[in-house]
């Protein structure tokens, strides 16, 4: 069993999809899928464990060994993102049914369990394989799935955002799919440790600067990078609640680790770096998308807008730490990937929360919030505070992790700009605050979240709080995850 | 070379007349084509690929020693299959967007959206 | 009670963030919530004596809690300045809710639970950041400080708190984390460690240009020192409640702020340094600019309490003063001038409060012929405008002579002149409010702002015998006033605790 491990986790929440439609139940499919999704949870655990006391993972799918079969290849890397992924999950789906009774139309419950569970499989499927086509395979499953769950929100928007999302992600994920054809034209092989050592013999031919082109831009329109992000916002906004804490937490992180993967792993960091002026250009794209998302948030008149904005500039903080091509600026960005689904799963959800009780998410609907919904609302300040990188949550540890790798470097400008940065970020949170405390209330008073939100909105709140304090775990995954990237890579 | 590479040449021109296709036209469903012409041109790409000059299609007999590659043939079923699920799901999403739009045109549903959001924020400004 | 000192040294705290909890458990009950709160503010006061004899009785007191990043870690440790911040804000703590609760109560102002909830966390903060052992553990308890203010400053909730408190958080958070971090980051990268270590931590072949860009960010940095032109906030958070204004914003927030910059100067440049950093001499008369400015400002309020918080400004400007001076003289003098400050600005808040709850004035121009009705309130008023200015027999004496001591050593005679300039000014933006108040008929010393014919008018109000009763401010408050009132008093005849614990700074132990 133990040994199996790597394809149970994407196995079992594959083949439960399809069950949940047997089940078609409301509740029981509810209550299915959390199952499985705790179980992933702890499959992914015991995968942790196992990488952190033994070393890279390796399993060939049906027994064909690795250059021609099928390989799922687990390191710290992928173990600490499939975590994040299904615990993530997980949370989420506790507050699932009273959200979706509201949001989603009776008939289609059990449709949105079974579409939850299959993105679910796609994002661990993307992480835990070790093969380039399969990555493609499972992107789209996990897109497929997505546009269908954010087409399901209640105002027609929604219909509107999947379809531009389902354009822009389709081209995104043919750019990799091409990209991946030029490299297996080079190499003759699709496994991601094999491409790894044939890449550098031709690492100077014009198809493979072609292949690396595609498959970054894919990625990058995946990962809502700075310019290519435009499809994010409306996707978030009008996706069902539930949908957008799942997806703000895990899908861009997803991507996030693509672009690591592609350019550390398998094209390697002197061709992805000095050979290809990638720090230039992400620097300088990572930088103008925080002031641009962050500036564009303060803007927002809808908050799901407004946070939507603020994912976008967080991404540009991890790219900036990518950007660096140092261990501890790698470092920074993987915890900057963990903390960040932490603090947006936690601020959605209670934007989830307050949907539920109010029937939106406008701005102006906050108004007295404060008061009527304090645990709630609390939910969104300490998010708000991680958000801004106060000391004791978790976004000063990343924070502090990317300064000190910029400072490390001698690079003071950037560091001053990430820190006006985060100016931005103080400003568009307290607009929520102030809304949401100093306005007198309006319209029929509203009671406090049920507490089949509040249970799950805490504990990601508490998460925040705790690993800004006790850092250890993530701290010592993220560099050893960060280490071996660049192990591989000398 | 040119005329070497020229299964390059039809899958560039077919990319980039869909790539132009799904930016330049506003009407969902061409939108669509064009999407479903830029996938046609990888499934090419990736089946021209495979082909080995001399080489017989890929079924085992004692006669012939040189195949086409097979892998790739098979990559491009899967993603074949991925194609038309995106096909099928755009469509059921236009569908939809006619349910609720009253239109396809990219434009008149832009401006119906622009409307709706101005509304709302003129309602929370007299507020 | 056996308590171990390094448990005490918790304790106080870990005590006022845990008495928030009961204070919100008693929130219903008025007495008993307050009475949870004095209890805390006793006990709080009796660990950190005990914390202090320890000190004295040359005691190693330090605690580790838990690494918070590797080689940054959250531990505290006492010092002699430290000590001699965290008695007069446990001491002050005492008296200012002994005030509140006659001002909050006579105010009828609402949601007192959330006021002493944040202020019980706000004094635990401000005991952390006095206690700590490193820049790290300092910058959090910083944070904290800045956050839990924050509801007390926007305490009214109306448009205008909302907007005092935007300017106060955003510059205070603004400067804390863009310049502040980021000064801690190039320390730690510069130096390898960010532990508080007397002579300071940077090696000697360390470059001269790095260590004052260092020093210009430390001291912009230290948003909460309030030097000009980063000082907006301590105006903008005079909106609060008095008691807020007084404990707050005269002694426990901005003290926190010329605190840090203390010891960033002694424990982290070290003296030796911070003399031969060319961008020193540039901060000394920024900081000079700031006081002169500052008091200039201050003479044109008409409000009592925006006056107070210029001539805050100005003061703290003093202090930073004394530490850029990289003498062990200004360093005594900026460390006396903590306490002294703090008991003359906090009565003197103290009675703006009382004025503002008695007779519901606020505006200088007013308060003419008030010495009549509060006279107990205006004699302490003037008590304290001495201790401000430096005149005998108050405390303030004291560390003004340190600081100008301090001046002279370095021959930095611009800034003597600007200390005795502003010593001037100080005289003529303060005690004209006492002059007035009870010689209403004089009318040799004009009234320096607008207001000319509203003075006329109240005097002829006097004059015509409207029948003058005295009408103090609640019993409560009056009890604090008179205590801080004295304690200006206490400080001239009796500082050698004080000197001594300023002095013990430089050389270690007490």
């Amino acid at each position: 069993m133990i040994a199996h491990l790597p394809i149970l986790q994407v196995v079992i929440p594959l083949m439960a999809a399809p069950i949940c439609l047997i089940l078609n139940r409301s509740k029981l499919a509810w209550l299915f899928a959390l199952i499985v999704s705790g179980v992933s949870c702890l499959v992914s655990i015991l995968l942790l464990q196992q990488v952190m006391t033994t070393g890279v993972i390796s399993y060939e799918l049906g027994g064909w060994q690795a250059p021609w079969g099928i390989e799922y290849r687990i390191d710290e890397l992928n173990a600490l993102m499939l975590l994040i992924i299904s615990a993530i999950s997980t949370i989420v789906l506790f507050a699932a049914p009273k959200s979706i009774d509201k949001e989603i139309v009776k008939g289609k419950h059990t449709y949105f369990y079974v579409l939850y569970l299959l993105s679910l499989t796609g994002m661990l499927g993307i992480v835990a394989t070790g093969d380039a086509f399969n990555v493609f395979v499972f992107l789209e499953i996990t897109s497929l799935s997505a546009y269908a769950l954010i087409a399901m929100g209640k105002k027609k928007q929604a219909v509107w955002a999947s379809f531009q999302y389902l354009v822009m992600g389709t081209i995104g994920a043919t750019f990799i799919l091409i990209g991946i054809g030029l490299m297996y034209q080079m190499t003759g092989t699709l496994n991601m440790q094999d491409l790894s050592q044939r890449l550098p013999e031709v690492a100077q031919t014009r198809t493979v600067f072609t292949a690396f082109a595609f498959v970054i831009v894919g990625v990058c329109l995946k990962l809502a990078m700075f310019p290519l992000h435009l499809w994010l916002p409306n996707a978030y906004a009008y996706a069902p609640s539930i949908v957008t804490s799942f997806f703000s937490a895990t899908s861009t992180k997803v991507a996030i680790y693509l672009l690591i993967r592609f350019t550390f792993s398998v094209f390697g960091l002197s061709f992805s770096f000095t050979t290809v002026p990638l720090q230039t250009l992400f620097m300088t794209l990572g930088l103008v998308g925080i002031f641009v998302a962050s500036i564009s948030a303060i803007y927002q008149h809808n908050i799901k807008h407004l946070f939507a904005y603020s994912s976008i500039a967080q991404i540009g903080y991890m790219i900036v730490g990518f950007s660096i091509s140092s261990v501890a600026g790698l470092t920074a960005t993987l915890l900057h990937l963990f903390n960040h689904a932490l603090m947006k799963s936690a601020i959605f959800l209670a934007l989830a929360a307050v949907a539920y009780r109010v029937g939106n998410v406008r701005l102006d609907s906050l108004r007295g919030l404060g008061r009527q919904m304090p645990l709630t609302m609390a939910a969104i300040v300490i998010g708000g505070l991680s958000l801004i990188g106060v000391p004791l949550t978790v976004g000063f540890v990343s924070k502090w992790y990317l300064l000190s790798a910029l400072i490390e470097q001698g690079w003071w400008p950037v560091a001053v700009l990430i820190l006006l940065g985060s100016m931005l970020a103080v400003i568009y949170v307290w607009k929520v605050v102030e809304v949401a405390y100093f306005k007198e209330p309006v319209g029929t008073p509203v009671k406090e979240a049920p507490i089949g939100f509040l249970i799950p909105i805490w504990i990601l709140v508490l998460a925040n709080v705790y690993f800004g304090i006790d850092t250890r775990f993530s701290v010592q995954v993220a560099q050893a995850a960060a280490e071996s990237l660049f192990g591989g890579a000398l | 070379m040119l005329i070497g590479l020229f299964n390059n040449w039809v899958v560039i021109v077919l990319m980039m007349s869909g790539l132009y296709i799904v930016i330049a036209q506003g009407n969902l469903i061409k939108k669509l084509v064009g999407l479903t012409i830029f996938q046609t041109s990888v499934f090419i790409f990736y089946i021209s690929m495979a082909k080995v000059s001399g080489g017989s299609a890929p079924i085992l007999d004692q006669e012939i020693s040189v195949y086409s590659n097979p892998l790739p043939h098979v990559l491009i079923l899967t993603a074949i299959v991925v194609g038309i699920a995106t096909t099928a799901l755009g469509l059921s999403l236009v569908v939809r967007i006619k349910e609720s739009y009253g239109t396809i045109e990219e434009e008149e549903i832009q401006q119906q959206d622009n409307l709706q959001n101005q509304k709302e924020n003129k309602v929370e400004v007299k507020e | 009670m056996n308590l171990s000192l390094d448990l005490m040294l918790q304790l106080a705290i870990i005590l006022p963030i845990l008495s928030s909890f009961a204070i919100i458990a008693a929130g219903r009950y008025p007495n008993l919530r307050e009475s949870v709160t004095i209890t805390t503010c006793l006990i709080l006061i009796y660990l950190v004596v005990n914390l202090y004899q320890g000190l004295l009785a040359d005691e190693t007191i330090s605690v580790f809690w838990w690494e918070l990043l590797p080689g940054l870690n959250v531990s505290f440790d006492i010092e002699p300045l430290g000590m001699l911040f965290a008695l007069i804000a446990s001491f002050l703590w005492l008296v200012t809710t002994c005030y509140a609760i006659g001002y909050m109560r006579s105010h009828n102002e609402k949601n007192q639970t959330r006021f002493y909830v944040c202020f019980a966390i706000a004094i635990g903060a401000v005991i952390g950041l006095a206690f700590s052992a490193n820049l790290f553990t300092l910058f959090i308890f910083y944070e904290v400080l800045t956050l839990s203010t924050y509801p007390l400053v926007t305490h009214a909730g109306t448009e205008k708190a909302k907007q005092g408190g935007r300017t106060y958080l955003g510059i205070l958070l603004t400067t804390s984390i863009v310049l502040f971090l980021l000064a801690i980051v190039g320390t730690w990268f510069v130096a390898g460690t960010l532990d508080f270590k007397l002579g300071g931590i940077f090696s000697d072949d360390v470059s001269i240009f790095v260590a004052s860009a260092l020093l210009v960010l430390f001291i912009f940095g230290i948003g909460k020192a309030a030097i000009m032109p980063f000082h907006r906030w301590l105006p903008a958070a005079m909106v609060a409640p008095t008691p807020v204004s007084s404990l707050l914003h005269a002694v426990a927030v901005v003290k926190a702020g010329v605190f840090t910059v203390l010891k960033v100067c002694v424990f982290i440049f070290g003296l030796d340094l911070l003399a031969i950093l060319p961008t020193t001499q540039f901060l000394l008369y920024l900081a000079a600019a700031s006081v002169l400015l500052a008091s200039i400002v201050a003479m044109r309020q008409d409000n009592l309490k925006a006056r107070l918080a210029y001539s805050t400004v100005s003061q703290l400007g003093y202090i930073t003063i004394g530490a850029l001076l990289a003498t062990s003289t200004g360093v005594v003098g900026s460390s006396m001038h903590i306490a002294m400050h703090a008991f003359g600005k906090i009565t003197l808040f103290f009675c703006a409060g009382a004025i503002l709850v008695s007779l519901h004035k606020s505006k200088i121009s007013e308060m003419v012929g008030i010495g009549k009705q509060m006279p107990i309130t205006m004699a302490a008023f003037f008590i304290a405008s001495l201790s401000i200015i430096g005149v005998p027999p108050t405390g303030g004496t004291w560390s003004k002579w340190y600081l100008m001591m301090g001046a002279l050593e370095t021959e930095q005679f611009i800034i003597m002149m600007v200390l005795m300039l502003s010593s001037l000014l100080n005289i003529a933006y303060l005690l004209p409010i006492p002059f007035h108040a009870f010689f209403p008929n004089l009318t040799a010393f004009k009234p320096i702002e607008q207001g000319a014919s509203k003075v006329i008018q109240e005097k002829q109000k006097i004059d015509a015998g409207s029948d003058i009763q005295i009408k103090e401010a609640p019993l409560p408050s009056l009890i604090a006033i008179v205590v801080t009132a004295l304690g200006c008093l206490i400080l001239f005849v009796h500082p050698q605790p004080l000197f001594e614990l300023a002095t013990s700074v430089l050389t270690g132990r007490g």
